[in-house]
């Protein structure tokens, strides 16, 4: 299978920590791979850092694309959308204005009305609410809405910062089968970063293991299931 | 009753000078989500660019439009060479920054074009309307609508103007949806100096031309602004004209007010209205879930 | 909009920190020996420094340790400095016990503010302080007050002659008044930050609705802080009317606290001790600028003005703590 992102040597600090000591990782055409660890691993950072949110070095290439120099507007442009940690709505706009904010860099306007109608079928809450402000979505709602709004940008690369956080179990459940769908669908491949390893596990096909900055284990889902130092620490059992 | 009527007048036409000047206010707030300070002393300095360039023979309304172009420029450079390396700085930092500007377009435009008052034209005839209210006042009033209409339908119905928002608001996610963040906000610094080149020379033929013309006017601009709705361009032109009809009327009617302590009035019962309204007449409540 | 005001925490600032002694003690050293090696208009300048420090801390108690904006300082210090004259003039108050009457008056005049200025934040606040500064010396030169205030003329405030068993000049016995007064105002400052109070000062600046649901009085807090700030600044403008003998409504414009502004940023807004170098900061850098040209003095102020906060984005203490750390990494 051929490789959507490859990641080489990826370092990023904040001021004078580093948080990421080199990651060696790469990303399946249309897959689901996870990164999996505890508080403070790292995890968001990786993220951060393919989106150039944060100062990094290192090799990152959509596929063959190199984007480490490149600014977080047009890695965007390159067609990596960013579910970013908390959402990240534009709370003041109404659902749909960031819906359409999400198709900012495109202009093939017949396509991205159709993108809308497409995401209010994944989402239909998000159609009954898309005068309201955005601000004022439950925490279910307003996920519902930053995943769409990623959708609107026609990504081939979906990054998604704990999209389970603070969410209802039925409503995360619901979220992580139309991830599923959009995943099936549309062959969006997806970077999932979660606390929920066993969720996470379920969706993902692919699985890196952080810690401290460091990637420990990787492997498929499966064998990271199977895995004893996964199960005791991050699944519990 | 014919006093009462003559000071809403007045009133009124203080407050299109106001209004003009709240828009600019405004722009700038939608841009960078901050007041900038230096934005009266950038509408003075473009007023004696057009100053100049009228002194040098050109026709009124050719220096009319290059002195907004130069000011649109102008305002996108300093975002790109003052402000662009500061990104990181505190929100406290930029305010000195601001006054640091204040500063220096003051002092240079004296420098360079000295301390006397100048007179500056007016592009509308001279008279008044039934001897109650300027001609050119009228003409002032006609231009902020219109400037008006250009702002609500340029963040309204624009791409870029919601994208200029959505920076403002959230740079972080903007440049997840592909915004160039750093070039909204020197788009928008440019529309706030163009936007602030109009005020200046719309309200020039009125307080004359001096260095420091507008020391007084923009706090009256700010004030127009944030009792309108900081978040409202409309509400910005309608707290203008308010703060000058409030103004005038506090001036002539409460003796112990007099003309001494007008700004001082004004000001207070802006607070008041603040007190009750904490958004301003006109502003959106923003709502957001903890 | 709280949140605007930079929040960055100085790891200095934490529960059970502990005086440094030796560089307080080095400071007292030196403080003490420069009036004798400096001239009398020098030491008059270092009274003048050690005042805007004063009062620039009483702004960064309220602005950098609480989130409350203030474009107004220049009322208190102006209430101040108003309350120390009229009683010096028309009462014959002598002049040391009128300092800390200036500071009470303005305690009481802050706390009276902050409590409608509670419902303002950001901007709000800012227009309303700012308001308040517009508002004051006009009401100093108004007609109705001419009596007490002496309208635009202002009062003369005149100092008892300095005793006969303190070998000093009047400008050096001022200094060490100031010097004193200083001391302890940063003293009195540094307790309030380490204490129950002063983090819940910050706590109210960082994230005000987590404060409220722990049970901190936000109201009751921010007009408190209001309250202290104006006595700092209060404190300061009556030593000012004192060793200037002189007060007049033009000298505390809006001008004033654009300055006392300017000194808290270059400061640096997470410190305490900042406040010296930006009361040194405004008191030297017009004049400077002035030297190399008087016409252009402003713009080249303003020019400094910039660079200094390239050069220093979070003030002098920021580059201080910076240093800090990188020196103990070197280590």
């Amino acid at each position: 299978m051929s490789q959507i992102l490859e990641v080489k040597g990826l370092e990023a600090s904040y001021g004078p920590t580093k948080v990421l000591h080199g990651l060696d990782f790469s990303l399946d055409q249309g897959g689901v791979t996870t990164i999996l660890g505890a508080n403070g691993a790292g995890k968001t950072t990786t993220l951060r850092a393919i989106s150039g949110m944060v100062t990094r070095s290192g090799k990152i290439s959509l596929a063959g694309t190199e984007l480490s120099s490149l600014s977080t507007a047009d890695i965007t442009r390159r067609g990596i959308a960013h579910v970013p940690e908390g959402r990240g709505t534009f709370v003041r706009m109404s659902t749909e204005d960031n819906l359409r904010l999400g198709a900012y860099s495109r202009n093939d306007k017949a396509a991205i009305a159709e993108d809308m109608e497409r995401v209010y079928t994944y989402f239909p809450i998000l159609k009954q609410r898309r005068g309201q402000q955005a601000g004022t979505l439950s925490g279910g709602e307003a996920q519902m809405l930053a995943v769409g709004r990623a959708l609107m940008l026609r990504p081939r690369l979906l990054l998604l910062d704990e999209p389970s956080f603070g969410l209802a179990p039925l409503i995360v459940q619901e979220l992580f089968a139309i991830l599923k769908r959009i995943n099936d669908e549309e062959g969006v491949s997806m970077l999932l970063v979660e606390q929920n390893a066993a969720l996470a596990l379920e969706l993902a096909d692919h699985a890196y293991l952080l810690e401290t900055g460091n990637i420990v284990i990787s492997g498929t889902s499966e064998s990271i299931l199977e895995n004893e130092t996964v199960r005791r620490s991050y699944l519990g059992y | 009753m014919d006093l009462f009527l003559q000071q809403i007048l007045t009133g009124l036409a203080n407050g299109a000078i106001y209004a003009c000047l709240a828009l600019a206010v405004v722009m700038i707030y939608q841009a960078i989500d901050h007041f900038n300070f230096a934005q009266g002393e950038m509408a003075m300095f473009s007023t004696y660019i057009c100053w100049a360039m009228i002194a040098g023979g050109l026709p009124y309304w050719v220096a009319f439009f290059a002195t907004i172009i130069i000011s649109f420029v102008g305002g996108l450079a300093i975002e790109r060479i003052i402000f662009k390396p500061l990104h990181s700085a505190p929100v406290l930092s930029h305010v000195v920054v601001f006054i640091g500007l204040v500063a220096i377009f003051n002092s240079t435009a004296g420098a360079i074009w000295d301390h006397t008052i100048k007179t500056f034209p007016s592009p509308f005839p001279d008279g008044s309307f039934a001897g109650l209210i300027g001609l050119h006042e009228i003409g002032m009033f006609f231009v902020t609508l219109i400037m008006l209409l250009g702002i609500f339908g340029f963040f309204r119905f624009t791409r870029i103007g919601m994208a200029m928002q959505a920076a403002a608001a959230n740079p972080d996610s903007a440049g997840l949806v592909g915004i160039r963040v750093g070039w909204m906000l020197a788009l928008g610094w440019g529309l706030a100096a163009a936007i602030g080149a109009v005020a200046g020379m719309m309200i020039a033929p009125i307080v004359f031309l001096d260095p420091n013309m507008m020391l007084g006017i923009l706090l009256y601009g700010f004030a127009s602004a944030i009792v309108g709705g900081i978040s409202s361009p409309g509400g910005a032109v309608a707290g203008g004209f308010l703060v000058g009809i409030i103004e005038n009327l506090a001036g002539t009617y409460i003796p112990a007010i007099g003309s001494e302590l007008k700004l001082t009035v004004a000001l207070i019962l802006i607070v008041t209205v603040l007190l009750f309204k904490p958004n301003g007449l006109f502003g959106k409540t923003i709502v957001t879930r903890v | 909009m709280a949140t605007d005001v930079e929040t960055r925490a100085d790891p200095r600032l934490t529960v059970g920190a502990k005086i440094p002694i030796k560089l307080v003690g080095l400071f007292i050293i030196i403080g003490a020996i420069l009036p004798f090696l400096l001239g009398g208009y020098a030491n008059f300048q270092g009274t003048l420094i050690m005042i805007y420090a004063i009062a620039i801390l009483g702004l960064n108690l309220l602005t950098g340790f609480n989130g409350q904006f203030s474009l107004g300082h220049s009322a208190f210090y102006a209430v101040g400095a108003y309350t120390a004259a009229i009683l010096v003039y028309h009462l014959d108050w002598p002049v040391y016990v009128t300092i800390p009457v200036g500071g009470v008056v303005c305690f009481i005049a802050g706390f009276l503010f902050g409590l409608p200025a509670l419902r303002l934040e950001g901007l709000y606040l800012a227009l309303a302080t700012f308001a308040l500064g517009v508002a004051v010396p006009q009401i100093l030169k108004s007609s109705h007050l001419e009596g007490l205030t002496g309208g635009v003329q202002g009062l003369d405030v005149f100092r008892p002659p300095v005793p006969e068993f303190l070998p000093l000049t009047m400008d050096q016995l001022w200094y060490y008044i100031a010097f004193g007064v200083m001391l302890i105002m940063f003293w009195i400052a540094w307790n309030l930050i380490n204490s129950r109070t002063g983090r819940a000062m910050m706590a109210i600046r960082d994230n005000p609705i987590a404060a409220k649901s722990m049970g901190v009085n936000a109201s009751l807090y921010k007009s408190l802080t209001f309250g202290v700030s104006a006595f700092y600044t209060g404190i300061a403008g009556a030593m000012a009317a004192i060793v200037i003998e002189f007060v007049a409504p033009d000298s505390f414009t809006f001008q004033l606290s654009i300055l006392l502004f300017i000194g808290m940023v270059v400061g640096g807004t997470n410190s305490i001790w900042g406040a010296i170098f930006g009361g040194f900061f405004i008191l030297t850098v017009p004049n400077f600028a002035e030297e190399i040209s008087t016409g252009l003095s402003y713009a080249i102020f303003g020019v400094i003005l910039i660079l200094v906060i390239y050069v220093l984005p979070s003030g002098v203490a920021g580059l201080v703590n910076l240093l800090r750390v990188r020196i103990r990494k070197l280590l």
